[in-house]
């Protein structure tokens, strides 16, 4: 195994909220938006990042690009701390690390053309680079992403939702950035357009070694383009494994279920799907239940669960999980009660 | 008799761009208890065809055709009328719960209104009616939840209120547009296992409207694919998902990554979805079709039935759609 392009270490967010109808003297709420993620991501990989909405998944994008500050834990960029840098390395380091958003529309500035898009942070982070070398690099990422040069005078809204993703990715990799944060980069997205985007970066990746983190709430998506995928839950990582391992033989109970929720195109295999509804939803995030935080939904909860956080195990090279009793699925616990 | 049967339906609209063709052109019939699935993407003129259907049009919206519901013409009747037939016969549940409840009415409330309205119950007795049907579509503790207004609910708390509120009048087919598309995954199973029960506890049919096929695959007996406001198949859901007649829903199908069996690239369908104030003359998809050829471009291709109760709309032999 390499060494990691990027080591998230027990990283913590707390947010500080306002209840609504509070006194203004009242002391804010604190929502636990992460707690004690321990994630690696190495060099020319992808990791997913899976959970429902809520569970915290944009929160650590956001800690480990830095447009967060984690309260908690270190973020560590090739074995140096995002934290003790100094503000001036700070900025050189966005280079090496961009974003892609959900709505592809939104994310780009309606009043700048599609060539100012792209350039932005080309000239933010290459302030010396002169006006054809960037005229030049911005028509060559534009043809990589499949948009014509030509376009470059057109504004966002004259382009389709598709076309927009493929604009934020051709703005995202301009710098050639080492890693590529891919924050529900298809959710809105078509699924013939939606395929056109996964391959286009999946071909970037191959071509440029990237790394990605791809956060998606559709499995299967996540699935496809991931060699390892952690899967959260109310702001915790409770399993993590290579991709394959993490479908063919999910442990944690959680995954289980979003393994199982995921409908399948194929009328015969929905037919043989068994369905266990997982029941409920998530439960809020500034109340979350004591001990496990996935106990109030689980089909295999026991008492012990409400009064401890479950350790995180190690059950395969590369798979950790965070379930005593990951063993252990509902049909065994009722044939054997 | 069909209980609902749509022949030749358009529907257009007039916008300073022009001339909006959202459907051009769709039959359909649907029998008592039947489940219908009606696929397509963004811009495919899906959610237009039921508003189409239901009278629900935006003011420069024009529909033309024939809409029979148990034999009788209910396209472009009065809103005297349709009223009757809203909620009573025919009832819908649409993508965003939040913005389809009244964010200043207790959900009780609004609920027995609906039975007041249409059916002329005592508020007393809506009230209980309402409370029953919470009861049903399984939110717990529903009594007491009459009193809370929708902004008190979680998302798909919020979409069982829609399907309760649409079943209040027991109609005989319901209609619903994207109604898991706001939701988590986990949470779409429960509510797609509400709408089974729906279907076998009330006899209800059923239309889907949805972009995402596997929830058809589980869910509608039969399925339409639409693109370009218009049907490119239709057939039982097992016979379009295991042998696709048309090359776009074996393109869709393709593109969908999957679960149970891992692919190296997915197929992709080229280009974008149709900008409808500008149809290509003949097939819509024929720009993005890997089968296209001259006749394409020219005529737009018959719904032709073929198989066992099947129909496609396509130019190219059916062998090469593989």
């Amino acid at each position: 195994m390499s060494a990691p392009l990027l080591d998230v270490d027990n990283v913590s967010v707390i947010f500080n909220v306002t209840r609504q109808g509070a006194w203004p003297w009242t002391p804010p709420g604190k929502l636990q938006a992460v707690k004690d993620a321990t994630i690696a991501l190495e060099p020319g990989k992808t990791l997913g990042l899976v959970g429902e909405s809520g569970s915290g998944k944009s929160t650590l994008a956001r800690a480990i690009v830095g447009t967060v500050q984690a309260s908690a834990g270190r973020v560590l960029w090739r074995g140096e701390d995002l934290r003790a840098m100094s503000p001036a390395r700070q900025r050189a380091h966005g280079r090496h690390v961009q974003m892609i958003f959900q709505d592809p529309l939104a994310a780009l500035n309606p009043r700048m053309t599609v060539g100012q898009v792209v350039a932005e942070p080309l000239t933010t982070h290459y302030p010396d680079l002169s006006k054809s070398e960037v005229r030049e690099r911005v028509g060559q990422m534009m043809e990589r992403v499949g948009l014509l040069p030509a376009l470059v005078n057109r504004y966002p809204h004259e382009f389709s939702g598709g076309q927009c993703q493929r604009i934020g990715i051709a703005r995202a990799l301009i710098t050639e950035p080492e890693l590529v944060v891919c924050d529900e980069p298809v959710s809105a997205l078509d699924v013939s357009v939606q395929a056109q985007v996964v391959n286009l970066l999946q071909d970037l990746q191959r071509e440029r070694d990237l790394s990605l983190l791809f956060i998606a709430h559709d499995l299967s998506v996540v699935r496809h383009i991931s060699h390892k995928i952690a899967v959260m839950y109310l702001g915790r990582i409770v399993e993590s494994a290579a991709a394959a391992d993490l479908i063919a033989n999910p442990r944690h109970p959680y995954t289980r279920a979003l393994i199982a929720s995921v409908p399948i195109p194929s009328p015969k295999a929905e037919r043989a799907r068994h369905r266990p509804v997982l029941e409920g939803e998530l439960p809020s995030p500034l109340a979350p239940p004591s001990g496990c935080v996935f106990r109030t939904r689980c089909p295999i909860v026991r008492p012990a669960c409400a009064e401890r956080v479950p350790p995180v195990e190690h059950v395969g090279p590369d798979q950790v999980v965070a379930c005593p009793y990951h063993g252990q699925d509902a049909e065994a616990e009722s044939s054997t009660a | 008799m069909a209980l609902l049967d749509v022949t030749d339906l358009s529907v257009s609209f007039d916008t300073p761009d022009g001339q909006v063709h959202a459907v051009n052109g769709m039959s359909l019939t649907l029998d008592p208890g039947d489940s219908l699935a009606i696929v397509g993407e963004s811009g495919s003129g899906k959610t237009q065809l039921a508003f189409g259907i239901l009278g629900l049009l935006a003011k420069n919206g024009t529909s033309r055709g024939s809409v029979k519901f148990n034999g009788q013409e209910i396209l472009n009747l009065p809103e005297a009328q349709l009223n009757k037939i809203r909620a009573n016969e025919i009832a819908m549940i649409f993508q965003d719960p939040m913005t389809s409840l009244n964010p200043y009415m207790r959900v009780g409330e609004q609920m027995a209104e609906v039975l007041m309205l249409h059916q002329g119950t005592s508020k007393r007795d809506a009230l209980e009616d309402s409370a029953k049907m919470l009861d049903a579509v399984r939110i717990p503790d529903a009594r007491s939840r009459l009193r809370m207004y929708p902004h008190e609910f979680s998302g798909g708390m919020r979409q069982r209120i829609m399907a309760a509120m649409a079943l209040l009048c027991r109609p005989k087919l319901l209609i619903a547009d994207e109604p898991t598309t706001a939701l988590d995954v986990t949470v779409q199973n429960q509510i797609m296992e509400l709408m089974a029960d729906i279907q076998r506890d009330f006899g209800t049919a059923l239309i889907l409207i949805t972009h995402d096929l596997g929830i058809v695959a589980g869910t509608c007996a039969e399925t339409l694919v639409m693109y370009g406001g218009q049907v490119m198949e239709h057939g039982t859901t097992d016979d379009v998902f295991e042998a696709p007649s048309h090359p776009y829903t074996l393109g869709l199908l393709k593109a969908v990554p999957r679960l149970d069996v891992p692919q190296d690239a997915l197929q992709t369908i080229p280009g974008d979805p149709p900008d409808l104030t500008a149809l290509p003359p003949g097939c819509p998809f024929s720009p993005r079709c890997p089968l296209s050829h001259a006749p394409c471009t020219r005529t737009m291709p018959p719904l032709e039935a073929f198989g066992s109760g099947r129909f496609r709309a396509c130019h190219a032999p059916r062998e090469d759609v593989v």
